[in-house]
Parts: C-alpha cells; structure tokens; sequence
C-alpha cells in the first residue's frame, strides 16, 4: 500500500478522536454534577492524548515535515477526515452520553483489532487505548442504562438522543478503498467487519436502558471524504484560532 | 565538568528513584512503572519511558525532572524515549509502591481489567479505605482529579477517598 493511503487511514484515526475529545472538553465547567464535568474532561483528555499520537505517526508517514500540531491546527474542515457523528454538536447531557457510547464501543473494537497492526507503533498506540476506551464504555453505558430506565423526562430525551444520532452510526462502518487497503496491507482493519459485534453490544446497553433500537433507516456519511456538516467549521474557528493568530508560538 | 565512570542499570535506577510523579509525590517514576529501560555510554544516557495514559499532562514535567536528575550526575547528553508496547500497566507497581500509596491516602490499585469487552457490571471487589480500613465502600465516578484515579466513598468514616484506578 502507497504512503499516502496509509496517511489516509491514519487520518481518519486521528481526526476521529481529536474532533470528539474537543467537543468533550466543551463541558468542562459546564457537566451536570462536578464528578460527571470532571470525568467528561477526563475522557477528553483520552481522546486527545490518543489523537496526538495517532496524527504524529500520520505525520511521519506522510514524510511532508508535518506534525501532530500542523495536522490539527493547519487544515480545514474539508482535509479533515472524521466521521460525522464525532462533530455533532454537543446538545444536551444525553445527546453527549449517547454519541459517547455509539463512539466508544466502536472506538474499544477498532482498537482492539488494531493491536495485531503490522505497523509497531500503531499497535502500540492501540494497546494503550484498549485500556482507556474499556473506561469510557463502563462510563457511558452506565449512563444510558441511568438515563433510560430513569425518569420520564431523562427516558424521553436519551429515546430521542438515539433516535436522532443513529442515522451517523452508519458511516463509521462504510469501508472504501483506504479501508480496504489498509486492512489488506496489515496496517488497520476493515471497518465493516465492526459492525455485527457493536451492534449486538448496542443492542445490549439499550435493552438494558428500556431504549428502543431504531429500525434501519438512511444512513449520513461523507466525513471520511472531506464532506462535513456546518457544524465543524464552526468547532474548528474556536479549536484552531490560538494557532493561526500566533503561528509557532510556544509555551 | 569531570565525566565521572559509567554507571550500572542498577544504578541509573536508583538515580532516577528521587525523580517523583508530580501528581502522586510519594512514587518514583521507577516505583510507577513508567521507566523501561536506562543505559548509559560514553555517548551519554538513554532513558526509554512509558506514559500511563496517552493524554498524560503530567509527562512532560516528568521528562523534564529526569533530565534534571540525570544532568547533575554529570552523565552526558540525555535522550529519552518514549514506548507504547507493552501499554503500561499498574500490575507493574511493586508492593512496597502500594503500601506507599495507601498510607498517602490513595487506595492502590487492585488486579488489572479483565478481558471482558462490554463490562457493564459493577466491580463485584470493593476497594478497601486507606484511613479506616474498612471494604464497606462505594465507587461514586470511573474518573478522578487525575486521569489515572477514581473516586470512592467510604461508607464506614464517611470519607470521599481517591482510588488508583487498575489499568
């Protein structure tokens, strides 16, 4: 496989986590009790931590000169690779929680495959993020579970929560040919053989929150193509406007 | 500045025991786990360390005191490395490390997560107060003040505790 079908590949990695981490840490100050504000920032912290490593190793493989930094600060929505549910919004408590288990279950079986990757240091990333993203599911489903079989109201909004994200579940397990690359050469996995064991963990969490799965419907897709919602232009002025203003900066 | 012999393995650790964890200053990084590998030459010292989470904030700092330990051994130039592989773990702790950080308050960290994918059921084992002692506890948050902590209750003298999470 090309150098520039793996930087693809590895993109997508990185852009997933470090465009979900941001909009993580847009609750800090703002979570609805303190340890839920402090493990939000923690998870955050997580996804940032992984999408540094992830988009350094991108860097290097691209062989251009461009970090870990360049790659986050320095493209716009339309270079960024990530999947659409991750730039949702972060609407209210159960849409957060929600996208969080939707992302994370998919995130701990991707990582999981990614640990026999033929590239070392991809492996090891992912062996470290097997760790963390185990917390982040115990985190989230424990809240769904809270959430759904809890009041009316927090019963209504998860439903609705689910309802409304599950239409940007699709796309995380639509392979193309960067996928299909990537898993034939050893460097990743092919994303559509995800989908059957995330949808039965799914399902589980949801039969245990007395949530409803919704039936097939259209799935959204096109961040992976550089295709966004409005929505990431928005996230990314805030996320890389430090950056731009004072270029090589240091601190 | 006189370079003085080279130093065994043996000895770089015990070096780099004065270099502590910023957020848990009663460990070392050595009693942490975080230092893998240290050999010295006459080209200088090569240290290979191992994050504890990815977004660690507290490594750089870390980075920073190693060098810091390392420069006033007059040993040459210091390069560090980072390894992902095999992901730290807190198995790595040794007993006295868990002593340490009982009687500092911090519930050490039980056995490491099991395999299971979707673990959804609570921990069946409950963490034991570091100041009473007693196991009738309760976890109140997966995560703490730190990335690698949890936060407990301890029902018995009604005191919110800190827990190191087992990763």
């Amino acid at each position: 496989m090309s150098d520039a079908s793996s930087f693809s590949y590895l993109l997508r990695l990185g852009d997933d986590r470090l465009v979900l981490g941001h909009r993580l840490s847009e609750w800090c100050g703002h979570g609805p009790i303190l340890e839920e504000d402090i493990a939000l920032a923690n998870v955050a912290l997580d996804l940032i931590g992984e999408a540094t490593l992830l988009l350094k190793l991108a860097g290097q493989v691209e062989g251009n000169g461009r970090n870990e930094d360049a790659l986050a600060y320095f493209r716009d929505a339309i270079d960024y690779r990530n999947a659409l549910l991750v730039e949702l919004p972060i609407g209210d408590f159960a849409v957060t929680i929600v996208r969080q288990l939707f992302f994370s279950v998919f995130s701990l079986l991707e990582m999981e495959a990614l640990r026999r990757s033929a590239n070392a240091d991809l492996a090891g990333i992912a062996a470290k993020a097997v760790k963390e993203s185990r917390y982040h599911v115990r985190h989230s489903a424990q809240w769904v579970i809270t959430l759904g079989d809890g009041s009316d109201e927090s019963h209504a909004r998860a439903q609705r929560a689910v309802d409304d994200l599950w239409r940007y579940t699709g796309e995380l397990f639509m392979a193309d040919a960067v996928d299909r690359d990537a898993a034939a050469g050893g460097l990743g996995v092919d994303p559509s053989t995800l989908a059957e064991p995330w949808r039965a963990q799914i399902e589980e969490v949801l039969r245990r929150a007395t949530l409803n799965v919704p039936s097939a419907a259209y799935m959204q897709r096109g961040g992976r193509e550089g295709r966004h919602t409005e929505h990431l232009g928005h996230m990314l002025a805030e996320m890389q406007i430090v950056a731009r203003s004072h270029p090589e900066a240091t601190w | 500045m006189v370079k003085r012999a080279i130093p065994s393995r043996e000895e770089l650790f015990e070096i780099l025991q004065s270099v502590k964890d910023p957020e848990v200053p009663v460990l070392s990084v050595v009693e942490l786990g975080i230092i893998r590998d240290v050999v010295a030459s006459d080209a200088g010292v090569v240290v290979t360390i191992t994050p504890t989470y990815s977004g660690c904030p507290a490594m750089h700092a870390i980075e920073l005191e190693i060098r810091r330990a390392l420069a006033a051994e007059a040993l040459g130039p210091v390069e560090i490395r980072t390894t992902y592989s095999p992901a730290w773990t807190t198995d790595w702790m040794t007993a006295e490390a868990r002593e340490k950080l009982e009687a500092y308050g911090i519930a050490p960290p039980g056995r490491a997560e099991s395999s299971e994918l979707i673990p959804l059921r609570r921990r069946a084992a409950t963490i034991r107060c570091p100041y009473c002692k007693s196991h009738n506890t309760e976890q109140k948050s997966v995560f703490g003040s730190t990335a690698c902590k949890s936060i407990w209750f301890c029902n018995e003298c009604r005191q919110p505790f800190e827990e190191f999470k087992a990763i």
